[in-house]
């Protein structure tokens, strides 16, 4: 079966504007999520790394300047209305802001029902609250709290809450979370990840989460993405990446995440030194200017994804010595699913020509 | 008591609200030595930005000071004028607030801004002196001297914060109170922005109130926390005795929440929401959530007292 979402060589740029040059927001990356193995997929990087826009391509809501993305097999921007609406009830997703996504003059339950009567889920309106007090129950919410209520009237970590409730309605396949947990106090985090992680659990949903906070990702997630500077620097499962981090990019940024620890080591270790004012280079490597490692070759040409371990790539000539991605396809690396996922695509993509072409002649 | 830089006593301050008075900060005390930097922990609501902003005198209708004093080195700030007041924010005591790098003036180039502090404060200054002191800080904050020539979106996230962090120390402050500074950067710039202030206030000699909830932040900057709970402190220690003993169960809950990066499956929240204000709990206002609670917490306020080096409010410790 084709994956549920896949990335073809998808890549971002932005446009230059009255003569400036244009933006790279997302290098060619491919992987798939399959909903067969229910997972949680971090996507990790600084602001401006592209981890937005990688969301917003899965999602539909931006067109990628190159590859495609594609839900089932077929590339979204070729979906029918009804393959469309599918889509939009399989993809889900949660937004950073708890208090941007509400209209304030609406109650709470209004971005509940919506997704009720635009996807038919109910036949009658005491149908429609059954399903509406379950979803909120599922992420640990009262519903006799919640509806009725204004958004001003709950929490952020309540207001989050609801959103994931909203996507749980659908009973989709996968939830796109892009900083879900980024304005809400430390103490509720937890609470709302661990919403999040239980619909993989216990509902088979698939989560990609995206992220700055490495720590949270290894609390959540079974594989990562880390991004720099629209590049993706190392990905795997996460245990290995984040215990033992191979590429200097996530070597850097474990190292800057400041513990709680009676050891003091956090401002000695670098001070104010790797602030990035090296030349960039436009060819070569993208961490090259900020890297402790870097050597000549690494200015030359952007390095490959080398498949160090079963489940780990990292972009980095250090390990040139092992095995190139072909294609820079992910997929293997980041699912579970074993490398005969690679051969798999290669199946279903003249079947998949031949049902559009199908379609055309009909 | 004369070598106290600032010294906070019994600080209350609280708001009107239609449905009663809200108690945003509850008898606050506290004491900085100078050069010592401080930490102000808590989740959002338990007053710790009102606590920096009573410091300062900003509190503004309809919230005020209900009592407490403040001494910056022997000075009762209660018995200054609204004038001396203004002058003293900054030049003694300078405040960088919550997303100030987003605060900037978009429309002024930084040195400008600098500049403005200058003649706010009645600095009169010839050209070649004003750009002689304004590269000067820059380079305390180690930013590149051009920078004063550029308008705020020029700038880096971690670039903005170390320009307010530049205008933070101008007229050089006994005591920088630095709410969240880092709160919208990441790891690494946050690192570097940090090393940058705790650069400077060495420099200094500066006393800093660090305010934030990331306790493994508190855990690398500050010698000494206070934790902050419902609009009050809880617990004050040296920063190496709270981390590996804290005693207040709050505290304990605070430094379990951060994500641990050694142990998987090691995210616990703290149950239950923080209060409100305006309603809080009788006797200790933790003991709704708290996994130790007795009787006597559900009646008794538990006042703070000295527990070796540190001091609680908890019946229990």
């Amino acid at each position: 079966m084709a994956p549920l979402i896949e990335a073809v060589g998808v890549s971002k740029r932005f446009p230059g504007w009255l003569g400036r040059e244009s933006t790279l927001a997302l290098a060619p990356l491919s992987f798939a999520i399959h909903s067969e193995q229910p997972a949680v997929t971090a996507v990790v990087g600084e602001s401006g790394s592209g981890k937005t826009t990688l969301a917003r391509l899965l999602l539909g809501l931006a067109e990628p300047s190159n590859g495609e993305v594609k839900y089932r097999g077929r590339d979204l921007r070729r979906l029918d209305s009804e393959e469309r609406l599918a889509f939009r009830r399989d993809v889900q997703a949660v937004f950073q802001d708890p208090y941007g996504v509400y209209n304030p003059f609406y109650r709470v339950d209004h971005v509940l029902r919506t997704p009720v009567r635009r996807f038919r889920l109910a036949a009658s309106r005491a149908e429609a609250r059954a399903l509406i007090a379950e979803a909120l129950r599922g992420v640990g919410l009262r519903p006799e709290e919640i509806l009725g209520r204004f958004p001003h009237q709950l929490s952020g970590g309540q207001r989050q809450r609801v959103m994931v409730a909203r996507a749980l309605l659908l009973k989709p396949k996968l939830i796109v979370a892009d900083e879900p947990v980024s304005m809400v106090d430390a103490s509720l985090r937890a609470t709302i990840l661990g919403s999040l992680r239980k619909l993989t659990d216990e509902h088979g949903i698939s989560i990609l989460y995206i992220t700055h906070d490495l720590a949270t990702a290894y609390q959540v997630s079974d594989s990562i993405l880390v991004l720099y500077r629209a590049h993706v620097a190392e990905a795997g499962a996460v245990e290995q990446v984040v215990t033992a981090p191979q590429h200097p990019y996530t070597q850097l940024l474990i190292a800057a995440i400041p513990r709680a620890h009676a050891t003091r080591d956090w401002l000695a270790q670098d001070g104010e030194a790797n602030l990035g004012d090296r030349a960039r280079t436009s060819k070569g490597c993208c961490f090259a200017d900020r890297c402790p490692h870097a050597a000549s070759a690494c200015l030359e040409a952007p390095p490959a994804l080398y498949r160090t371990e079963p489940r780990r790539a990292v972009a980095c000539v250090q390990f040139r010595k092992d095995p190139a991605l072909s294609a820079g396809d992910l997929s293997a690396v980041v699912s579970e699913q074993s490398a005969s996922g690679a051969e798999h695509r290669h199946e279903i993509n003249p079947s998949n020509r031949l049902t559009r072409r199908r379609r055309l002649s009909c | 008591m004369s070598e106290l830089v600032l010294r906070v006593e019994g600080l209350s301050v609280a708001f009107d609200h239609p449905l009663g008075k809200v108690q945003a900060v509850d008898g606050v005390s506290l004491a900085l030595l100078p050069g010592e930097r401080f930490g102000l922990a808590g989740e959002s609501g338990s007053g710790k930005s009102t606590l920096a902003l009573a410091i300062l005198r900003m509190i503004k209708p309809p919230g005020w000071i209900e009592a407490g004093e403040v001494w910056l080195a022997g000075t009762r700030l209660a018995d200054l004028g609204e004038d001396r007041i203004r002058a003293l924010r900054l030049a003694g005591i300078a405040l960088v607030p919550q997303g100030s790098m987003n605060s900037l003036n978009p429309v002024l180039r930084i040195g400008r801004q600098i500049a403005d502090a200058f003649a706010d404060h009645g600095l009169r200054l010839n050209r070649s002196e004003e750009e002689g002191r304004i590269a000067a800080l820059l380079a305390e904050v180690g930013l590149p001297e051009n920078v004063a020539r550029l308008y705020p979106h020029e700038l880096s996230g971690g670039m903005k914060q170390r320009a307010c962090i530049a205008i933070a120390i101008c007229l050089r402050p006994k005591v920088i109170i630095a709410d969240e500074p880092t709160s919208a950067l990441d790891v690494v710039v946050q690192r570097q922005v940090m090393a940058t202030l705790a650069r400077v206030q060495q420099e200094l000699g500066a006393a800093v109130i660090l305010i934030g909830h990331d306790m493994g932040l508190m855990a690398q900057f500050v010698d000494r926390l206070g934790v902050m709970y419902a609009g009050r402190l809880v617990e004050v220690a040296p920063i190496a005795e709270i981390i590996t003993r804290p005693r207040h169960p709050y505290t304990r809950a605070l430094i379990a929440s951060l994500p641990s990066l050694e142990v998987r499956g090691a995210l616990t929240g703290i149950p239950g929401l923080a209060p409100l204000l305006r309603d809080l709990p009788p006797g200790c206002a933790f003991h709704p959530r708290c996994p130790q609670a007795v009787d006597r917490c559900r009646t008794e306020k538990p006042p703070m007292r000295g527990i070796g080096g540190a001091e609680v409010a908890c019946h229990l410790a």
